[in-house]
């Protein structure tokens, strides 16, 4: 993945509005974050492959972590502390935010076919 | 160590659970001819490390996570089987479903030992319920295997008491290191540090040959 460039993902996220999409978003600090820390919580989520619809949708941010929010019908989706983007397999756009040893820890990627289970 | 084992099969959920785990444990089994395979429960899909600089993501990783483990197996000198479960998934799976499909495998391999995750007591959800789906497998077997479960979670000596099994396997230290190493997207935390583990000075060196220098496991009783 590269640093993002905010006029080339805002560009991405345009090209998939109205239409529908597979999200896959997530956050994590680890699996063993009591394990090595046992002051740490362990806290995760992830949505693999739910099939929704934006209307508007935008990305905000300094110059080093980015916002992402996505209008749907009856809601949102929202991703921060995104840093870096790629575009895989040619169409998909992932997003993703990494702390200093690159581990990953928050991603929002967009799709109009489903992602590989 | 000495073990006249036929067949050893070893069950744990991610690429890299058998190099840190067991490298030494297999590596000896192999120096006497015994044939090992590995059943992999996931690709680690959901790994957060990407690799140090980062060169994986959330969609490459679970190939290149799968060439890593080819390559640590072939390092070890085992036979692998990957199992098709998804990373952090398993303890939402049918407990009993994951125990007959391993039931099926080791009724075929027929392995005088398996090697797993003690359940309750291996940090990690996906190695707890592997583990106990493992040592349900077995216990569904007219002829049972030996088990040894491996324990890591903090304090486990204080409930478990000591292993019973406790293998030097210090002789094997650089081909587990070459192994540890094959998965280098997960480099960073861990490993990061032991990269050039042959060009660290003695000290250092000897800090990990103490870390990596000793296997752990308890022998599992069957309680019915
Ligand atoms: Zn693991």
């Amino acid at each position: 993945m590269k640093p993002i460039e905010v006029e080339s993902v805002q560009q991405c996220l345009d090209d998939f509005t109205n239409k529908q999409v597979y999200i896959h978003v997530e956050t994590t600090n680890g699996a063993y974050a009591s394990h090595f820390d046992d002051k740490a919580y362990n806290v995760g989520a992830y949505v693999r492959n739910a099939q929704v619809t934006f209307n508007q949708a935008k990305i905000v941010g300094d110059g080093n972590a980015y916002r992402v929010g996505l209008k749907t019908e009856f809601g949102w989706i929202y991703a921060e502390g995104l840093t870096d983007w790629v575009i895989h397999e040619g169409s998909k756009l992932l997003l993703a935010g990494h702390d200093r040893e690159g581990r990953l820890m928050v991603a929002l990627q967009i799709s109009e076919t489903p992602f590989n289970n | 160590m000495i073990n006249l084992e036929k067949h050893v099969v070893v069950i744990l959920p991610h690429p890299d659970d058998e190099s840190f785990g067991a490298a030494g444990s297999i590596s000896h089994f192999r120096s006497q001819g015994i044939p090992v395979t590995y059943l992999c429960g996931t690709l680690g899909q959901m790994g957060r490390n990407m690799g140090s600089p980062t060169f994986a993501n959330r969609e490459t990783l679970p190939l290149i996570r799968k060439q890593e483990l080819k390559n640590a197996c072939k390092v070890l000198d085992m036979d692998l089987k990957m199992l098709g479960y998804r990373d952090k998934t398993i303890e939402f799976e049918d407990q009993m479903e994951i125990a007959q499909h391993l039931k099926g495998i080791l009724e075929e391999i027929k392995p005088s030992l398996v090697i797993t995750h003690y359940p309750n007591y291996a940090v990690h959800p996906d190695h707890n319920a592997l583990g106990a789906a493992a040592i349900k497998a077995v216990e569904l077997m007219d002829e049972r295997p030996t088990v040894w479960a491996q324990a890591f979670a903090r304090g486990f000596k204080k409930e478990l008491g000591e292993p019973d099994v406790i293998n030097d396997v210090s002789a094997y230290f650089e081909k587990k290191m070459d192994a540890i190493l094959c998965h280098d997207s997960q480099a960073g935390g861990i490993i990061g540090p032991l990269k050039n583990y042959k060009e660290l000075g003695e000290e250092v060196l000897q800090e990990a040959k103490e870390r990596f220098g000793t296997e752990e496991f308890f022998t599992w009783q069957f309680s019915v």
